[in-house]
């Protein structure tokens, strides 16, 4: 696990000023597929690997980033604010 | 008792007089020393006893390693137990006690432990304690707690304080001894900024003790310009007692700092280190030999040896012999003589000369030697050992990587040759090695500069090229690979033998490297070994994990100033001042310190007070303090959007001055919070959350306009400590209210569920107004700014208003039937609340709308809400109590729900509850019983809907 994260706003930061949601999934349309909805809610992978997730910096800036890292390596290649993707 | 304290030499301040008591009996020493080098000037060999055998035990090395003299430190709040002898420094009216031997040090009851030693070979806890698996709770566990165990803990309460701090800088250097203190010297003379932290009382490392000469100087001058120029350069901090104890990702490092004791500072330091560049320069551990005999108090490395000779003036015996495996030993030997120890004969492993074994009970007195085919003994009252040195890679491995096995070094080095790590075999080479990896890791990050120049060294180091020796042959007796925890040879050869010969496995069935000195010593004599009994090189039997922490940290430096009042935050309600003039008793809520109720003189129990606090609202007027709800205002274009997205409900179409209630889903379809909305004007407006589910509510709609609709045009923020809030109920609220405020209250002019901006107090406080009830009473809830809060608050209860507190609102509600996070427990939905027809159907999309439709969540026999009376209404009906059919055996399958509020209704004369029950909305009327598992308790009760106080709702709207 990274020791500091690059938030684009607030400069690299501790993680502890960081909560982690999860998988970086898009929320699929009101009227997708019972099993689009399905998986959205509870199916996840457990990729070993590049990973993207959804981090909070509610210690900072209160944005919603977008952290790609890799499992394995712990390696964080790219965080970017939630909403520019 | 004669001291062996050398005439001359050492670094200790020889003129001045430390007292100190070991195990009761008082010792004196010098500024400079260690409790080890104190107790061994004092002809102290025997300080501890051995985990497993209970084996008497002396020193073995001169640092941080230290398996064998573990003592306890200190009294009462302060005592520390399992400190290493060799790291603590000399104090006056230090009071260090032996551990793990009863009744005393020198006469261990538990040493008949090595008498069973047949039994107690590796894998014994494994192989011994099988059995039913009770008697592991039993027998078991009591029996190897007891038996087992160094030091205790102490009981009180640590009087100390700890600190946490950060730190930044471009060159982190970890030891500083030749390599670090060039590395440094290299990177500040560039203008970088270099922190170097070393975990010795004096930073130095083998300058502390060497004899070679640098540049014609002793190594003691050398370190002292070392020193001084460092102090001298501002952009270089030297953190001597530091002691690195982890490598994190990002180049972060923790390292917890001893910090010399002023009045009010800190006992530790805990550091967090971002560095730009990092140099390990941690240096190499000497490797004990493994024969028999070799935990005999006397025998030591030889390099302690040499410490102890050097640094502190002590020698560690008055006939000491050397027995080496390799060259260095040696020189270690020659050094030791010229520093006035008595060397009696070094013993080369190497041309066949061989300690065998090593006697004496608590301390060594003679060694069986095999000389060339020939047995002798040797009396000796010292025997220092070295089988060669490994380096320490342990910060370079934390990171997951494995160690890669070095024939040429017989060690392990770090995971690859990128890593800024020293493997020097020389002086000159560390010094060289120091200061260009201190130049090239500056060079990163654009710094010019030069390495460091020492000149050239006299009577350096001999790299050693010798085969390492896993095991002395001939050994006789208990040959120790794990001195802290027991594990002879034998241990590891018995583990090969019985299918445990994988590196890991091995560790645990052997508990080889799993002391508090996690193997510092013994890991790689145990993989030498492994590897032999499996024919295999060590490259191949591996390495175990390297994890953080590097030496063991107290709790209180990882707690830093976070214990007892500090723990955690807390919150303080605007109007906790109101409350506390008025006797509130508070109460813990999350972070918040609530009014629970507000005694008066002469009511002898909480209920009583309780029950007259819910009394004056029914009858007259209350006030209450509910400033911890979350408060968010939702400003923007596309607020009633965004607000008709996260609740089930509509809200859309709320007119400006209305509030409405609002139910939250997560996306599986389940209640995640309710509150009230309400409209203050076109584009703004104010919801309020639980105070239980306030910073998840304003994550979730952060998340919500972040991430799923940033198209909307609409911001949210959290108001909630801004504005005091405090709710006014009962028949009497108006005309108080009207009486201090400037807007028409009048029904018509202000009905049911209205909001809107108000004056009070003749113009002096602009409030926020809602006609909001959870009372289930006339009420208003108002809010202004949190500093005029308590004036607002004053004045309604100077005109009559009784405050009351969380378990009156709490009584109140319940008789309303109105729910908290009790009810909205994470497994129920709308319809279970009974709340299913607030649910838009017509919305396009909302949170929850689509896993909410699932067959599951909508079956019949979900759930419902209902009310229970019980038949006997002064018996208590206790929340989480089950509820069963009449005549039902209490086992799962009956299980008919379970009470999720309860409490003593003073409006009803009875015990009340709110239950979640099997198709509850159908069964209204139908007698249950209630089983308290707690108590084994069973009462009778009437399912009645849940609204016990005015169900036609006439009192709020009046
Ligand atoms: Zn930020």
């Amino acid at each position: 696990m990274a020791s500091l994260i690059r938030c684009p706003h607030c400069g690299p930061r501790p993680r502890e000023e960081f909560t982690i949601r999860g998988a970086a999934l898009k929320r699929p349309a009101p009227d997708a597929s019972e099993d689009a909805w399905f998986a959205y809610v509870y199916l996840r992978d457990n990729p070993r690997g590049p990973h993207e997730e959804h981090w909070h910096h509610n210690g900072g800036c209160r944005r919603w980033l977008t952290v790609a890292r890799d499992t394995a390596t712990h390696a964080v290649s790219c965080v970017q604010d939630a909403g520019a993707s | 008792m004669t001291s062996y304290r050398l005439p001359a030499g050492g670094r200790v301040a020889r003129g001045e007089s430390l007292g100190f008591h070991f195990d009761g009996r008082p010792y004196a020493g010098h500024p400079g020393d260690t409790l080890a080098s104190a107790l061994l000037a004092n002809g102290v060999r025997l300080m501890g006893r051995s985990f497993k055998y209970h084996r008497p035990r002396g020193v073995l090395t001169a640092g941080s390693a230290e398996p064998n003299a573990l003592v306890t430190i200190g009294e009462g709040g302060r005592r520390e137990p399992n400190a290493r002898a060799t790291m603590v420094e000399l104090s006056d009216g230090l009071i260090a006690t032996s551990q793990n031997r009863w009744p005393s040090l020198a006469l261990d009851l538990g040493a008949v432990n090595g008498l069973l030693s047949p039994f107690l070979a590796a894998g014994f806890y494994y192989k011994t304690f099988m059995g039913p698996a009770r008697a592991w709770e039993r027998l078991y566990e009591p029996l190897i707690r007891r038996a087992a165990g160094l030091g205790r803990a102490g009981e009180d309460s640590d009087p100390d304080a700890y600190e946490k701090t950060w730190a930044h800088c471009d060159l982190l250097i970890v030891g500083a001894g030749p390599a670090g203190l060039a590395a440094a010297l290299t990177a500040a003379r560039a203008g970088a900024e270099t922190i170097l932290v070393d975990e010795g009382a004096e930073p130095g490392g083998a300058l502390l003790y060497e004899t070679a000469l640098i540049g014609g100087k002793s190594t003691d001058e050398t370190l002292a310009d070392m020193l001084a120029e460092l102090a001298a350069l501002p952009n270089c901090r030297l953190l001597s007692r530091t002691t690195a104890l982890a490598w994190y990702d990002d180049d972060v490092f923790a390292a917890v700092e001893r910090v010399r004791k002023a009045p009010g500072g800190p006992a530790e330091r805990l550091w967090r280190i971002v560095a730009k560049r990092a140099l390990l320069a941690t240096g190499a551990e000497e490797r004990p030999l493994v024969f028999g005999g070799n935990d005999r108090p006397g025998v030591m490395l030889a390099e302690a040896g040499l410490t102890y000779a050097r640094r502190y003036g002590v020698a560690v015996g008055r006939r000491v012999a050397v027995f080496t495996a390799h060259e260095g030993g040696l020189r270690t030997a020659k050094a030791l003589a010229a520093s006035g120890v008595e060397i009696v004969e070094t013993l080369d492993a190497r041309r066949g000369a061989r300690v065998v074994s090593a006697s004496g009970g608590r301390g060594l007195v003679d060694c069986e030697i095999e000389d060339g085919g020939r047995r002798r003994r040797l009396q000796v009252d010292a025997l220092l050992m070295s089988g060669g040195y490994a380096p320490r890679i342990h910060l370079a491995c934390q990171r997951g990587g494995r160690p890669r096995w070095s024939e040429a070094h017989s060690a392990f080095l770090p995971p690859d040759d990128g890593l800024p790590f020293v493997c020097a075999t020389t002086l000159a080479d560390a010094l060289d090695e120091g200061a260009a990896r201190g130049a090239a890791l500056v060079g990163e990050i654009g710094r010019k500069a030069a390495p460091a120049a020492f000149g050239a060294i006299d009577g350096d180091w001999t790299p050693s090229t010798d085969k390492p020796l896993w095991r002395v042959p001939g050994s006789r007796g208990k040959a120790f690979v794990d001195f802290q925890n027991d594990v002879q040879a034998d241990d590891i050869a018995l583990a090969a033998r019985e299918g445990y010969d994988h590196v890991e496995l091995a560790k645990r069935y052997t508990t080889n490297g799993m002391a508090t000195d996690q193997g510092k010593l013994s890991n790689l004599n145990a993989i030498g070994l492994l590897a032999e009994a499996r024919g295999v090189s060590p490259a191949e039997v591996g390495a175990t994990t390297f994890r953080p922490f590097y030496t063991p940290v107290s709790f209180g430096a990882l707690a830093g100033p976070h214990r007892g009042p500090h723990f955690q935050p807390v919150r303080r309600s605007p109007l906790d001042g109101w409350a506390r003039r008025r006797g509130a008793v508070f109460v813990e809520a999350g972070l918040w310190m609530r009014a629970s109720y507000f005694p008066r003189a002469g009511e002898t129990h909480w209920r009583e007070t309780v029950n007259r606090e819910a009394l004056a609202v029914r009858g007259d007027v209350g006030l209450c303090d509910v400033s911890t709800l979350g408060k968010i205002e939702i400003v923007g274009p596309d607020a009633g959007l965004l607000l008709d997205r996260v609740y089930c409900n509509g809200f859309a179409k709320l007119p400006v001055g209305r509030a409405r209630y609002g139910l939250m889903l997560r996306e599986d379809g389940f209640i995640f919070d309710d509150g009230t909305t309400s409209r203050l004007d076109d584009q703004r407006y104010v919801m309020t959350t639980t105070t239980a589910a306030a910073a998840d509510v304003l994550r979730h709609l952060e998340f919500c306009t972040q991430v799923h609709w940033p198209e909307l045009k609409v911001r949210v923020v959290s108001v909630t400590d801004s504005w005091a809030q405090m709710a006014l109920a009962g028949p009497r609220s108006r005309a108080l209210l009207q009486a201090i405020c400037d807007a028409d209250l009048s029904n018509q002019a202000f009905p049911h569920m209205s909001a809107r901006a108000v004056t009070l107090l003749g113009w002096r406080v602009a409030a926020r107004l809602f006609r909001l009830s959870y009372s289930g009473e006339l009420a208003y809830e108002i809010a202004t700014p949190a500093g005029e809060g308590e004036l607002v608050a004053e004045a309604l209860c100077a005109a009559g208003a009784s405050p009351y507190g969380l378990e009156a609102m709490g009584v109140l509600r319940i008789e309303k039937g109105h729910v908290t996070h009790n009810e909205i427990n994470g497994t129920v939905t709308p319809g279970d609340l009974g709340m299913g027809r607030m649910v838009s159907s017509t919305k396009a999309d909302f949170i929850g709308r689509r896993m909410l439709a699932r067959e599951g969540l909508q079956a019949p026999d979900r759930p419902r809400l209902v009310g229970l009376l019980p038949f006997a209404p002064q018996a208590p009906l206790r929340a989480g109590a089950h509820v069963l059919r009449e005549g039902d055996e209490a086992r799962l399958e009956n299980d008919q729900g379970h009470i999720t509020s309860s409490c003593y209704s003073p409006h009803l004369n009875s015990h009340i509850a709110l239950t979640l029950v099997t198709r509850g909305e159908a069964r209204h009327g139908e007698t249950v019983q209630v089983w308290n598992a707690l108590k084994n308790e069973y009462a009778r009760a009437r399912i009645v809907a849940p609204v016990f106080v005015d169900p036609a709702q006439e009192r709020l709207h009046g």
